[in-house]
């Protein structure tokens, strides 16, 4: 009896809300119940992982190549020195010690490993004098276990190596940007440390295929940036205490003018509210103290599963690039933050206290307490979620995304090494060797510096061995000709392709 | 004009165009097909941009060889010029790293232009001409200094009487295009453009460090690389390797000489105010042999030239200018030492080692005058930004 009482009350009751609600209190909450399973997530990088057969292949199985030759560093000698003398493949083992250097590698499978004794790590210390910490343009380059200070420029920069692998190593008030691979295909930024960074800690420009996943990132201007970028996955990172934390953009004004297809889940992105203290003039020196996450101009970013928390300007912000004053603009490059996916994610006290130019936004949207998820364009071509777990402004023309997951990606990373090209028939060494180098003094029947080619297959005729040692150190032979440079700066290898090349030319 | 030229009838010079491809190139089905070791790379996106051992962005190659050595011949001919007074060579001279030495160029009639002649090495690589990237094409750009009244100062009719009344470019030109009597305006660009494609520099000691000898640079060098490479210069950020270009525009607040008004540059063309005094960022292949340095000429240097980018952001911007200054333009606080450094290894990026022969005559029967530019005279265009 008493049960039905309390019933007929709670009926009463909701009836009483439902009247109050239909006066003067907000729609109820409508909440749905799913009616059909999602469809997958797909998109242009998952297709060619599938392709690539990554869903039965190990997670990031990359590995450096390796030889078998190890050399060792001691503290008090040259990790330089140690690069200068290895071979393609070589492992340099680097002992705890103090090493005050640049190193770069220019060579092709380098593993740079520090030894961890006892907890302590091998420390490379640019005094602030030094510019770089680690320079390297080889591919399949491994760098792990450093811990690196005191840098003017970068802790560990890459220019154009691919397959790199960056992993468990700390870079601790380190000038410009933290690790910052660029124009890279196929790597991996994971388990390392970075703080105290006065752009971005961790920098992906102009790469594809890159995982940045498992870093602790924190008190620098930007936590992790990608930039022009296609195919990142940014997973499981710890980004704290920056000005903003998690970037996906469009630099204006770089050769390659895109980015997309970026992946950012499973981080814990909190109270990125520092000061901005970047260098003047830098794009990060726009970016609002208080930004969790910010996708500027950057297509087809999947925001998935993140704690966003504590964040004083705004949770997420999707905006193209009238945040960024002061860069030209690019006609190439497109400003709009397109397709913009935003699955579910837990978020907290964001935009408690927006900086200005974000309450200056928010007041031309009639609204004054700040945000989990801003879009400053109002895209018409997003999804998200279950909307009503944020505040969100701007995202009105978002329709509810038809995808739940993003768990069939489990990497942007390739099962396989990016190969060496070689899959075109002029790929000959021996043939662009003769006409990229030797044509300049060789041609076939004409004199020019050198005598011409016909001349040098009447001489040597099935000996090219005899063409690739002359050509190595040459010896005055001709009255009427200039002594020939030696051209040993070739290998032998491509040496010898050239002269076999030079022996069979018709023409 | 016409008369001047009319000596070619009375000393008949038989004319042959080369069967040859020009070095660095491979003849294959008649046309003349680049090979460089730098082939052999990989580079993101196609982009021909990234490090030592890097792809190379698309290029323009496929001409025959005749049309090549006809380009060759045209471009030393003054007989382009209105008067026969100055060759593409005068501005753009062999031995001056295809520039011509000077801060401001030097036209007809003495006509001091506004901008210093860019380099013709490597333009095969590039999308972009004119230091204000106003032109798309290398063909599209010839048509600047042919008709300009302040380069060459002729124009499509007078070009095409004039070769169509020399019969041996008529017959040059028959043999570089077959098929065809009349000598066309189109058939004049692509020769020259031909031409200047072959002009590749891509065997500088640098590169042999590049495609893996290491002892090819020396000690100062090789730390004169690591500067240029390093996010404390940044150099390497637009002189991207392997052309030392990224083929961009960049407003960077160079200085005009003393007393030239401000040059807007890629503002006008791009008709976008955030580009105001942005240029082309030009190769730095051969840049030693290219002094004087910048879009006008102001510096003098390589070490002038560096000392600018660590002269602090915008400092040498005119007052009443309000720039959108790039990036990368800060206060890297570089050190003389380092400045020193720089310049060494700009110094290994010489390499003219494809150089083409100069013809000891031309068809037109007019004598070689790039040894012997034009004075500056008593004009001076303001107004007018030619190259």
């Amino acid at each position: 009896m008493n049960k039905l009482v309390a019933a007929v009350g709670a009926v009463v009751l909701l009836a009483g809300g439902y009247y109050l609600g239909n006066s003067n209190t907000p729609e109820p909450t409508v909440i749905k119940v799913p009616e059909a399973p999602k469809a997958a997530f797909n998109s242009s990088g998952a297709e060619e992982l599938a392709a690539a057969g990554v869903a039965s292949a190990q997670i990031r199985s990359l590995k450096t190549p390796a030889s078998g030759e190890l050399i060792i560093v001691k503290d008090g000698e040259s990790i330089q020195d140690a690069v200068k003398a290895a071979q393609p493949g070589a492992t340099i083992k680097v002992m705890p010690g103090t090493y005050k250097e640049t190193v770069y590698v220019d060579k092709d499978n380098i593993t740079l490993s520090g030894v961890i004794e006892q907890g302590e790590y091998p420390v490379m210390d640019g005094e602030g004098v030094l510019n770089d910490a680690v320079l390297y343009s080889g591919n399949g380059f491994t760098v792990e276990n450093m811990y690196i200070t005191r840098y003017k420029g970068n802790g560990i920069m890459g220019q154009a190596g691919n397959n790199f692998i960056i992993r468990n190593n700390f870079v601790i008030d380190t000038g410009v940007y933290g690790i910052f691979p660029q124009l890279g295909k196929n790597g991996l930024v994971s388990h390392n440390v970075i703080s105290g960074i006065e752009d971005a800690a961790i920098y992906v420009g102009m790469s594809d295929n890159i995982d940045v996943v498992y870093n602790q990132v924190f008190e620098s201007v930007a936590g992790i940036e990608i930039e022009n970028s296609r195919k990142a996955l940014v997973e499981a990172n710890y980004v704290y205490d920056n000005t903003g934390g998690i970037l996906a953009f469009i630099t204006p004004g770089l050769p390659i003018k895109d980015c997309g297809d970026v992946i950012i889940r499973n981080n814990f992105v909190v109270n990125n509210n520092h000061e901005n203290f970047a260098i003047p003039g830098s794009l990060v020196s726009n970016i609002p103290e208080g930004t969790g996450m910010l996708i500027m101009a950057c297509d087809d970013v999947v925001v998935e599963n993140n704690i966003v928390t504590g964040n004083d300007s705004v949770g997420i912000l999707f905006t193209d690039f009238s945040l960024a004053t002061n860069a030209a603009r690019d006609p190439d490059s497109d400003p709009y933050p397109n397709r913009p996916k935003i699955l579910n994610n837990l978020m907290l006290d964001n935009g408690k206290n927006p900086t200005k130019l974000v309450q200056a936004f928010l007041a031309t949207k009639l609204k004054t307490e700040g945000q989990d998820v801003i879009d400053t364009v109002g895209m018409d071509d997003g999804c998200i979620l279950d909307r009503n777990r944020y505040r969100t402004v701007g995202l009105d023309k978002y329709t509810e995304c038809d995808f739940d997951s993003t768990a069939n990606v489990p990497t942007y990373m390739l099962p396989d090494p990016v190969a060496p090209r070689k899959d075109d028939p002029n790929m000959d060494v021996g043939k662009l060797a003769y006409y990229g180098v030797c044509a300049g003094c060789h041609a076939y029947s004409s004199r020019m510096i050198g005598p011409p080619t016909q001349i040098v297959q009447a001489l040597y005729m099935d000996n090219p061995e005899g063409i690739a040692a002359y050509a190595a150190n040459p010896v005055k032979k001709r009255d009427d000709y200039p002594e020939m440079p030696p051209q040993s700066h070739l290998d032998e290898e491509t040496r010898l392709a050239a002269a076999e090349f030079m022996l069979k030319l018709k023409n | 004009m016409l008369l001047s030229v009319a000596s070619w009838a009375e000393t008949p010079v038989q004319f042959t165009l080369s069967a040859d491809c020009p070095p660095g190139f491979e003849l294959d089905a008649g046309h003349c097909e680049l090979r460089s070791l730098y082939q052999l790379y990989n580079s993101l996106q196609g982009a021909g941009m990234g490090g030592p051992s890097t792809g190379l962005p698309e290029w323009r190659d496929g001409f025959t060889p005749q049309q090549t050595d006809l380009g060759r011949f045209l471009f030393f001919d003054p007989v382009l010029s209105r008067d026969g007074s100055v060759s593409c060579a005068t501005c753009h001279h062999p031995d001056k790293g295809f520039a011509d030495g000077r801060g401001l160029s030097v036209g007809i009639d003495g006509h001091t232009v506004t901008r210093s002649a860019p380099t013709l090495w490597n333009v095969a690589f590039l999308k972009t001409l004119f230091w204000d990237g106003r032109a798309t094409s290398l063909e599209e750009q010839a048509m600047g200094p042919l008709y300009s009244e302040h380069e060459m100062g002729g124009n499509p009719a007078l070009l095409l009487e004039t070769l169509n009344g020399i019969p041996a470019y008529r017959s040059l030109f028959a043999e570089a295009f077959p098929g065809d009597q009349e000598i066309t305006l189109d058939e004049i660009y692509t020769a020259i453009a031909a031409f200047q494609v072959s002009l590749i520099s891509l065997n500088s000691r640098y590169d042999q460090y590049a495609h893996g000898y290491h002892e090819a640079l020396t000690e100062p060098e090789i730390e004169g690389m690591n500067i240029f490479r390093s996010f404390v210069a940044r150099c390497a950020e637009c002189h991207t390797p392997p052309l030392f270009t990224n083929g961009q525009v960049a407003v960077i607040g160079t200085p005009e000489p003393e007393g030239m008004p401000f040059d807007p540059g890629a503002e006008i063309p791009m008709n976008e105010p955030t580009q105001r005094g942005g240029f082309k960022i030009p190769t730095l292949r051969n840049i030693e042999l290219t002094a004087p340095y910048m879009h006008s000429g102001r510096f003098d240097t390589l070490r002038e030239t560096v000392a600018f980018y660590t002269g602090g952001r915008g400092h040498a911007v005119p007052e009443g200018e309000e720039l959108v200054l790039h990036w990368h333009i800060w206060e890297p606080k570089l050190t003389d030492d380092e400045l020193d450094r720089l310049v060494d290894f700009l110094k290994t990026l010489t390499d003219e080692s494809f150089k083409p022969r100069t013809p000891a005559r031309l068809p037109s029967g007019l004598a070689l005058v790039h040894d012997n530019p034009p004075v500056p005279g008593a004009y001076k265009d303001g107004e007018k930004s030619d190259e």
